[in-house]
């Protein structure tokens, strides 16, 4: 599954589902956002028992505040809504899997 | 045993794409181990505009991609895992991932430097939450809010001119009573109206409930101790060389840096350092991308015995 564009419409809907969400807080403009999407796309890709969304913190700024997010990229991981891993900085695949299998 | 490479390179910053360059191009057998994405530091800063032949800059993270798809053109292959420990004591070096043990005749560690910390009480619980080594990246999230830069180089200099467009007050926190920074950043953040200079002056604690709070900071000529108030904290203190993955297996200065000259030769054979990791005047892409270079003319040189 591809990675889908979070907003507050859809964040409810998402952040409810079955499967374990990642959630990726990121701008256009910051570097260590643009070295981890391309990680979070290949995870999106390759793990459709996962849901994996991206946010972006200057067009969702409710949500980036509701997360607490002051430093991106911030990666989140939710369970059954709730937020079971919360890490800011870019991390390696492996790290990010563990993450989300934690 | 397995594969055994010709060269294995630790890194994929541009003096470990342009060490892979090359290699590959020079039909050696060859491995680059990267942790997470081409570029290294380079690509976490903005526009670079001191490296030749780009005659309006390029971003860091497109450079890097650049330099990564140059060596792959010629066969370079990246593995992306982090390497946590070497063994350089056989002839054939091993190298280790969480995943994987990887064997070669020679080494180039390419592996670069990132943010040093202060290391001081708060710090650590605090990161990213308040404490912050990245001003380009977290200073949006402190518009209208006050911010301590802590350092004295151009890098912390740069730091406080960029906040102090997006932050109500910005306080520069040095050591020394004058910046090490160019003269022209002095120059602007005088100018600005809401940089206020603390000089002679460490951080001696972060305080928090939770969230960063203040700073405890210590005046170095009186002794005396005060405390400023802040939202976030932006440490700009320098880099640290990435190479406790190597533990006693190279030579190290004491901070830390790959002891090697120009030649990029470290203190065992068929080892070589190339770029910021490497003792050396001045760590810049264009340095960075020479090394590649050297190293792999030096280890051509040893593989031919």
């Amino acid at each position: 599954m591809s990675v889908l564009s979070v907003n507050k419409n859809n964040f409810n809907e998402i952040i409810n589902s079955e499967k374990a969400v990642l959630l990726d807080f990121y701008a256009e403009w910051c570097g260590p956002c643009r070295m981890v999407s391309p990680i979070v796309e290949e995870i999106a890709n390759e793990n459709p028992q996962y849901i994996v969304g991206k946010i972006d913190v200057d067009a969702e700024e409710e949500l980036a505040l509701q997360f607490s997010v002051v430093s991106i990229p911030t990666l989140v991981v939710l369970k059954n809504g709730k937020v079971v891993n919360q890490v800011s900085g870019a991390r390696p695949k492996p790290q990010i899997l563990a993450m989300l299998e934690g | 045993m397995e594969n055994i490479y010709d060269i294995i390179i630790i890194g994929g910053g541009p003096s470990g794409y342009t060490a892979a360059l090359y290699a590959s191009r020079a039909g050696l057998s060859i491995l680059l181990l990267e942790r997470m994405s081409a570029g290294g530091q380079m690509a976490l800063t903005g526009d670079i505009e001191n490296y030749p032949g780009f005659d309006e800059g390029i971003d860091g993270l497109t450079l890097g991609i650049k330099m990564q798809q140059g060596a792959e053109r010629f066969g370079t292959k990246t593995e992306y895992a982090e390497v946590t420990s070497v063994d350089f004591s056989k002839k054939i070096k091993e190298i280790k991932t969480d995943y994987a043990t990887y064997y070669a005749k020679t080494v180039i560690v390419s592996s670069g430097a990132n943010p040093r910390e202060l290391g001081v009480k708060g710090e650590e619980e605090l990161i990213s939450r308040g404490v912050h080594y990245c001003a380009h990246c977290d200073g949006r999230f402190y518009k209208n809010k006050t911010v301590v830069v802590v350092g004295g180089g151009n890098s912390a200099a740069q730091d406080a001119l960029y906040l102090s467009r997006l932050a109500q007050k910005v306080y520069l926190v040095h050591r020394r009573d004058e910046l090490r920074a160019t003269k022209i950043y002095f120059d602007q953040l005088s100018k600005a109206e809401n940089v206020e200079f603390v000089w002679n002056s460490v951080v001696e604690e972060f305080v928090s409930d939770g969230r960063l709070k203040a700073i405890k900071i210590k005046n170095l000529k009186t002794q005396e101790i005060s405390e400023i108030s802040c939202d976030g904290v932006f440490v700009s203190i320098g880099r640290k060389p990435a190479t406790e993955f190597l533990g006693d297996a190279v030579e190290l200065d004491n901070n830390g840096y790959i002891i090697a000259d120009e030649s990029t030769k470290t203190t065992v054979e068929g080892v070589y350092a190339a770029g910021d990791v490497r003792t050396k005047a001045l760590r810049q892409v264009v340095t960075a991308v020479a090394d590649g270079a050297v190293a792999v003319h030096y280890a051509e040189e040893y593989l031919r015995g």
